[in-house]
């Protein structure tokens, strides 16, 4: 028999570590879905800078929809931090053995893309501003006119973009504390969930209130801009299929990933199979194999397949449950992974 | 966002907008640019002696910008040797808490409804001084009694014995180290008084019958206690709970509760038969040594076995290895021996097994204490009693030799053999300090008036008529403490802090009393400061080098047979008494006889008590750096115990006693550190009083379900550990 | 330079926790947090026991993965004495370093910053030893220069068996638990 008792009692840290509570899953879940919509759209951009299909609807409209998740996601890192007056001392300092030093780093360089990328449709897609600003048609011409220059922002994108989808699983692999980080899959995982969560975020968008001539003002310009891209033109079945297609794969992978990461964190120490323990049968379970595996791959892995036989039409629902499954995917980790700890090998 | 603390807001704004607008507010960053401060400040220090508890230990308070910031050990002092224990430590937390009185009260409403006005010092005193003389000029002012416990209670005392007030009483007799001393008185001529005499920084095999030192944290003894355990000393350790001491040890000896009389019998049952004990210590100082010897012949281990529940063969083990390093083995005397009502004979049992290991006097045993003579101030002689105390009447308790608080407790109620109609209640809360808090309550509805003199609302201030605040022993003098130990010294008191609110120091409120019951002669001088200094000067100590450095020591004497001090003792044969003729005399065992405790009924299991290193009493809950470690007490239960009763470690249970008296709510510590007919919890939760914020119905009230208690028929004290409880779950 | 480290005798210790509440005081730890504990694990069953009650703090690892995942440098490796130490002005209160840290050792404080054990290099510097240690009425707790062989530290690492805590997290903790 073994009794422990401790007489420490930090908030946040005792009984179990909560540091982190539902700002990091959102800003890991956005980060992760906008490293995946700039791998897309940088993929479609190559294309673009090679003359085909420049109306291509993804690859110049996802940076603006990602420059305004970014911002969502900052915001919730910022309310996580607890010192947030003193958030500038990230970019007073880079320091190279810290991912979230990388990370903020290149969360700098994404935001250039992103806007440099946005430019390219933006009047076009939010002609109100279009209008009033003249100078959005003209760097929307300039960049257009330039095939080399939408190659370089292709390739930015695509490799910021797996960057940034690697990182957002590093930021937590690395911390040797909690067991059920402790894998190198957590980073190619959660970028493949995140380019899942990418093309369901695209496919979603691109499909909610088809058809309706878009709305132009400030506002509702705005909005279109974001869920119901080039107005009136919403995507060809084509690119629809394209993006169930790829997104079938992606969920695919990230399926076989997450089983490897239980192999993996079973077939190591004691902690770590405790760790794997609390999502497989702990207090977390039920979220992970509830939301995570089974509405957010399984099920959208059939009605995808449905959908594509054309058994079934097009609904929204798969990427709707894509979309929760990538974020119950970061919950269940950032809040299991903080309850796990390491157990001590050895007696005393 | 969080709010920033003002300190903390004006560093960031001066860091973040430019230092200049702040200027020299801002603390020096030092080169080592450590996150926290402590800024830098203006640091004072100021000696002065502890009272969170009765140990005394001498510290240093640290004062800086103004604001008491800690407290630490003196270096000089032989109490604490440059170390407070944990209570001392956070004294600090004691000066801070909101929860104190702040101004004197009088009862608005019914007793006990805490219904209050803040009145002034002099309405307060006035309105007692009125009562008092009310009270006397009807019944006499021996009618007033006087309950104390503390080094302040020392000036109400003085007053209300120059007044004629001559019934007092102190539970740290009878509720406490009372049978001790008398099983001490009866052995070897003398109690041993507290600090202990016990030399357990020398000695090779330590003996601990309930004594839970490093629980119990009476400094100097738990310092020496590690100190044991490094020097490799063998320990031995009885207690039906496996205490902090018991996993220092290396034989733990769980006990069943009420059975150590039976345990103590047949060790010395062993040393004699087998000839282990020390002969020529006995051939020189012991009287009755045969008639002892005979006595205890049916004291086998294996006897003590079935009553004991400890194997016949660890009992003689462990009484070899006692023998084996005597003189420097010590069986400890023990503090708090108040457990089952026949205390002062398992004492007087412990004191003689002591004798036998022959470490009286003795490097590694019991030392001879020495002390110092401090003069007094002189007062005028008190006028003689006119009527005998009430606490003893006849002589009940025949080897009482301090008051016994139940004594006067049970006066009060009857109204013999006078009645007792006022209480001044100086710094002890009777209700939780007292066992049957139902009898305390009738008690206190026979008054006329009930002073309490407080630190804080207690549970006994709820029932008073009149609450006088008392600033706490960092912002107060007090009398000198002459210490008796190894050597003697003495130790200053004085005011480091000003209080916080309208307190005020005890002595003080005396002299207020005095004045108004026109016995002001007796407190004649104009401060303690006057006071103090005159018997320094009387008794050439040095008082300005007494208030820098806060202690003075007294001469070296010898203290042991070693260090060539002879061993003389004040019983009537002058011997250490094997056999007590006056014991015999007045018709008790004159060799301590073993009976066997109550069982438990059937689903029920004994309650006994202890002490956390945290907490002193029922006095520190409220202090939020002590409360910030140990918010409410736990129950311990054995985990095969819990388990059998369906409870799980960390839920909350009732317990409800043979009485039917049913505790606030426990948490259930279901552990392998209990015997499984045992239960424990510390003492001094469960308060009752809810102007105690902090405290208020944390944790469960040991002495709320110490409804039965036992006399001891020697010296009158309570016993604690006689009540049987059983679960009540929460819904 | 120096690299500081505490020794820690398990069988003096009485798990009093002075240590803490004098660290309460010293370094005005906030009310409702600790940067050091006590720890007390019993083995076995009644009445066969053995129980280790050891006062806890940061371990001001040799290999601290706290100041490795800190993005500002707040975290930070401290010239005097090779001390783990926190800058408040340059943390933002990210957390990553309580999330990193395998013992629980560190905590936000009420003003934002993350927050933990010092070693008390302020009295150190002024040659004290940390409070923690200065009040310890069992004298258990020592604290020196690991890396001077003549120091208490050393020569008690020297002759007394002795562990740490969670050796396979990597850290080389400073904080040694004699047994
Ligand atoms: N931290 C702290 N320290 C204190 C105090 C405090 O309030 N707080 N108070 C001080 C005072 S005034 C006193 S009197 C002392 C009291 O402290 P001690 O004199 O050490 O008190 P005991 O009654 O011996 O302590 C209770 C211990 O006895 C065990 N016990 C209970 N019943 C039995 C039994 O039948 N047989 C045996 N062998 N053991 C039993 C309990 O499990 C517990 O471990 O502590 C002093 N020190
Ligand atoms: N059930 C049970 N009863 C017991 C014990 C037990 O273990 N269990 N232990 C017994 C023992 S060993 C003892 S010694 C006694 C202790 O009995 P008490 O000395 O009565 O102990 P406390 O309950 O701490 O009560 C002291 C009161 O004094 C107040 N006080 C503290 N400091 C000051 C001060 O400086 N000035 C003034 N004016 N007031 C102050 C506190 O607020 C507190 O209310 O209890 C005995 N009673
Ligand atoms: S033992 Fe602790 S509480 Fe008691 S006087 Fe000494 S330091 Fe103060
Ligand atoms: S002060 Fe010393 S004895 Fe007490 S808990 Fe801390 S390390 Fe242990
Ligand atoms: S104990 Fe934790 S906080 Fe301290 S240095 Fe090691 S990893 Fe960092
Ligand atoms: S909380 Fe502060 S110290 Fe910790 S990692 Fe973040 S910035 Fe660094
Ligand atoms: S070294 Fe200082 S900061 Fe660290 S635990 Fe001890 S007292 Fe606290
Ligand atoms: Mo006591």
């Amino acid at each position: 028999m073994l009794e422990i008792t401790t007489t420490r009692h930090n908030p946040l840290v005792d009984p179990v570590l909560s540091v982190w509570s539902w700002e990091i899953p959102v800003y890991l879940f956005f980060g992760g879905m906008i490293a995946g919509m700039m791998v897309l759209a940088g993929l479609n951009m190559l294309r673009l800078a090679r003359g085909e299909r420049p109306e291509s609807f993804y690859s110049v409209q996802t940076p603006v929809l990602g420059f305004v998740l970014l911002n969502l996601g900052m915001g919730a890192l910022f309310l996580d931090l607890a010192h947030k007056l003193f958030v500038w001392r990230v970019y007073t300092a880079f320091e190279p053995t810290s991912p979230m030093s990388w990370g903020s780093w290149v969360l700098i360089l994404v935001y250039p893309v992103l806007v440099a990328s946005a430019l390219i449709r933006l009047p076009q897609a939010w002609p109100w501003a279009g209008e009033r600003l003249p100078v959005l048609h003209r760097l929307s011409d300039a960049i257009l006119a330039r095939p080399g220059l939408v190659k370089a922002l292709a390739y930015a994108n695509v490799l910021l973009g797996i960057g940034l989808g690697i990182y957002t699983g590093i930021l937590l692999s690395t911390m040797v504390a909690r067991p059920l980080w402790n894998s190198a899959i957590l980073g190619p995982l959660f970028l493949v969930s995140g380019l899942s969560a990418a093309a369901a975020m695209v496919h979603l968008v691109s499909s909610l209130v088809p058809g309706h001539p878009a709305p132009r003002g400030f506002l509702g310009g705005a909005f279109a801009m974001l869920v119901q891209p080039l107005g009136a033109n919403p995507p060809e079945p084509r690119t629809a299929d394209g993006l169930v297609k790829a997104d079938l794969g992606f969920l695919a992978v990230e399926l076989v990933l997450i089983g490897l990461l239980f192999i993996g964190l079973f077939t190591s120490s004691a902690s770590h199979a405790a760790a794997a323990d609390l999502l497989l049968g702990g207090k977390y379970a039920l979220v992970f194999w509830g939301v995570v595996i089974a509405a957010g791959i399984v099920v959208p892995l059939a009605l995808q397949s449905l959908e594509l036989g054309h058994r079934i039409p097009h609904t929204v629902v798969p990427a709707l449950l894509v979309l929760a499954g990538g974020f119950a995917l970061r919950w269940v980790m950032v809040g299991a992974g903080q309850a796990s700890h390491m157990i001590a090998a050895s007696g005393m | 966002m969080q709010a920033l603390s003002r300190r903390r807001f004006l560093k960031i704004s001066a860091a973040t907008f430019g230092a200049g607008a702040v200027g020299s507010q801002v603390p020096v960053v030092p080169s080592f640019a450590m996150g926290a401060k402590p800024a830098p400040g203006k640091v004072e220090t100021i000696p002065t002696y502890c009272e969170m508890c009765f140990w005394k230990c001498g510290g240093i308070a640290h004062v800086r910008d103004g604001k008491l910031w800690k407290f630490v050990g003196n270096p000089r002092d032989p109490m604490s040797r440059g170390r407070l224990c944990p209570r001392g430590t956070g004294a600090v937390g004691s000066h801070y808490d909101p929860d104190r009185l702040q101004k004197p009260l009088i009862r608005r409403g019914e007793r006990g409804k805490e219904e209050w006005t803040a009145v002034t010092w002099d309405e307060a005193f006035n309105h007692i001084a009125d009562r008092m003389k009310k009270i006397a000029a009807e019944h006499g002012p021996e009618s007033i009694a006087l309950w104390k416990h503390g080094t302040g209670a020392r000036f109400f005392e003085h007053v209300m014995r120059a007044y004629g007030c001559i019934n007092k009483a102190a539970p740290s007799f009878a509720q406490c180290r009372g049978p001790r001393d008398i099983g001490n008185l009866l052995t070897y001529g003398t109690g041993l008084g507290s600090p202990e005499p016990t030399d357990i920084a020398n000695t090779k095999c330590l003996v601990l019958i309930g004594t839970h030192l490093g629980e119990n944290m009476h400094n100097t003894q738990v310092q020496e206690f590690a100190q044991a355990v490094a020097n490799k000393a063998t320990i031995i350790v009885v207690d039906p709970r496996h205490s902090v001491a018991a996993s220092k040890a290396k034989h733990w000896l769980p006990v069943k509760p009420g059975t150590d009389l039976a345990l103590i019998l047949a060790w010395m049952n062993v040393l004699v038969t087998e000839g282990l004990h020390d002969k020529a210590f006995v051939a020189k100082h012991g009287h009755g040594f045969d008639k002892f010897a005979e006595a205890i012949k049916a004291n086998t281990p294996e006897w003590a076995e079935a009553e004991t529940g400890i194997a016949a063969a660890t009992i003689r083990a462990t009484a070899r290895e006692m023998a084996s390093h005597r003189p420097a083995a010590l069986v400890h005397p023990g503090r708090r021996t108040n457990w089952n009502g026949d205390d002062a004979q398992r004492s007087r049992a412990t004191a003689l097994l002591n004798a036998l290991l022959g470490n009286w006097g003795r490097q590694g045993g019991l030392f001879l204490q020495a002390g110092m003579s401090v003069a007094g101030y002189g007062f005028p002689k008190f006028p003689a009693a006119a009527k005998p105390k009430v606490d003893n009447p006849d002589g009940r308790w025949p080897f009482a030799d301090e008051e016994v608080s139940t004594g006067l407790r049970e006066a009060t109620i009857t109204g013999k053999p006078y009645p007792i109609k006022g209480w001044v209640v100086y710094a002890t809360n009777l209700l939780q300090t007292l066992p049957n808090e139902k009898e305390t309550l009738e008690a206190i509805s026979k008054l006329d008036l009930l002073v309490v003199v407080e630190t804080h609302p207690s549970e006994i201030a709820g029932y008073a008529d009149v609450v006088l605040p008392e600033s706490m022993f960092l912002e107060r003098h007090d009398d000198l403490y002459v210490g008796w130990g190894r050597q003697g010294w003495t130790a200053l008191r004085q005011p480091v802090v000003a209080p916080p609110g309208e307190q005020k120091p005890a002595w003080w409120m005396a002299q207020q009393l005095a004045g108004r019951l026109g016995v002001g002669e007796f407190m004649p001088f104009k401060d303690m400061d006057e006071y103090l200094a005159k018997r320094c000067e009387k008794s050439g100590i040095d008082y300005a080098k007494l208030r820098q450095e806060g202690i003075v020591m007294g001469a070296k004497t010898p203290i042991t047979v070693e260090e060539g001090a002879e061993l003389a003792f004040d019983t009537p044969s002058g011997k250490v008494e094997f056999w007590s003729d006056q014991l015999a005399k007045a018709g008790f065992d004159p060799v301590p006889k073993y009976t066997a405790p109550e069982a438990a009924p059937a689903g029920f299991f004994r309650l006994i008590t202890g002490r956390a290193p945290v907490h002193t009493f029922s006095r520190t809950q409220t202090n939020p750096l002590l409360a910030d470690l140990m918010k409410e007490n736990e129950l311990w239960v054995n985990a095969a115990t819990a388990d059998a009763a369906g409870l799980k470690n960390g839920q909350y249970v009732k317990l409800r006693n043979q009485d039917g008296v049913v505790s606030n709510r426990i948490r259930v510590k279901a552990t392998q550190r209990i015997r499984p007919d045992t239960l424990y919890m510390v003492y001094g939760f469960g308060h009752t009083s809810p102007m105690l914020k902090r405290a208020y119905l944390k944790g469960a009230s040991a002495a709320q379900l110490n409804t039965r208690y036992k006399v001891d028929p020697l010296m009158g004290g309570t016993s604690i550990h006689q009540n049987f409880v059983t679960f009540e779950k929460e819904a | 330079m120096a690299r500081f480290g505490m020794v820690i005798d398990t069988l003096k210790c009485v798990g009093c926790m002075d240590c803490v509440v004098a660290c309460q005081t010293e370094n005005d730890v906030p009310q409702g947090h600790c940067r050091d504990w006590i720890v007390t694990e019993t083995r076995g069953t009644f009445p066969t026991l053995t129980m280790e009650i050891r006062s806890e703090r940061c371990n001001h690892c040799d290999n601290p993965p706290c100041v490795t995942c800190c993005p500002t440098g707040a975290s930070h490796v401290e010239d005097f004495g090779r001390t783990v130490q926190v800058t408040a002005d340059k943390c933002i209160g990210c957390k990553a370093c309580l999330s990193a840290c395998p013992y629980g050792a560190r905590f936000v404080h009420p003003d934002g910053y993350a927050d933990k054990c010092t070693f008390c290099l302020h009295r150190v510097k002024d040659g004290l030893d940390p409070a923690c240690v200065s009040v310890c009425p069992t004298h258990c707790m020592h604290f020196g220069d690991l890396d001077d062989p003549k120091s208490a530290v050393s020569q008690l690492l020297a002759s007394r068996r002795h562990h740490t805590l969670l050796p396979e997290a990597g850290t080389k903790p400073r904080v040694f638990y004699l047994d």
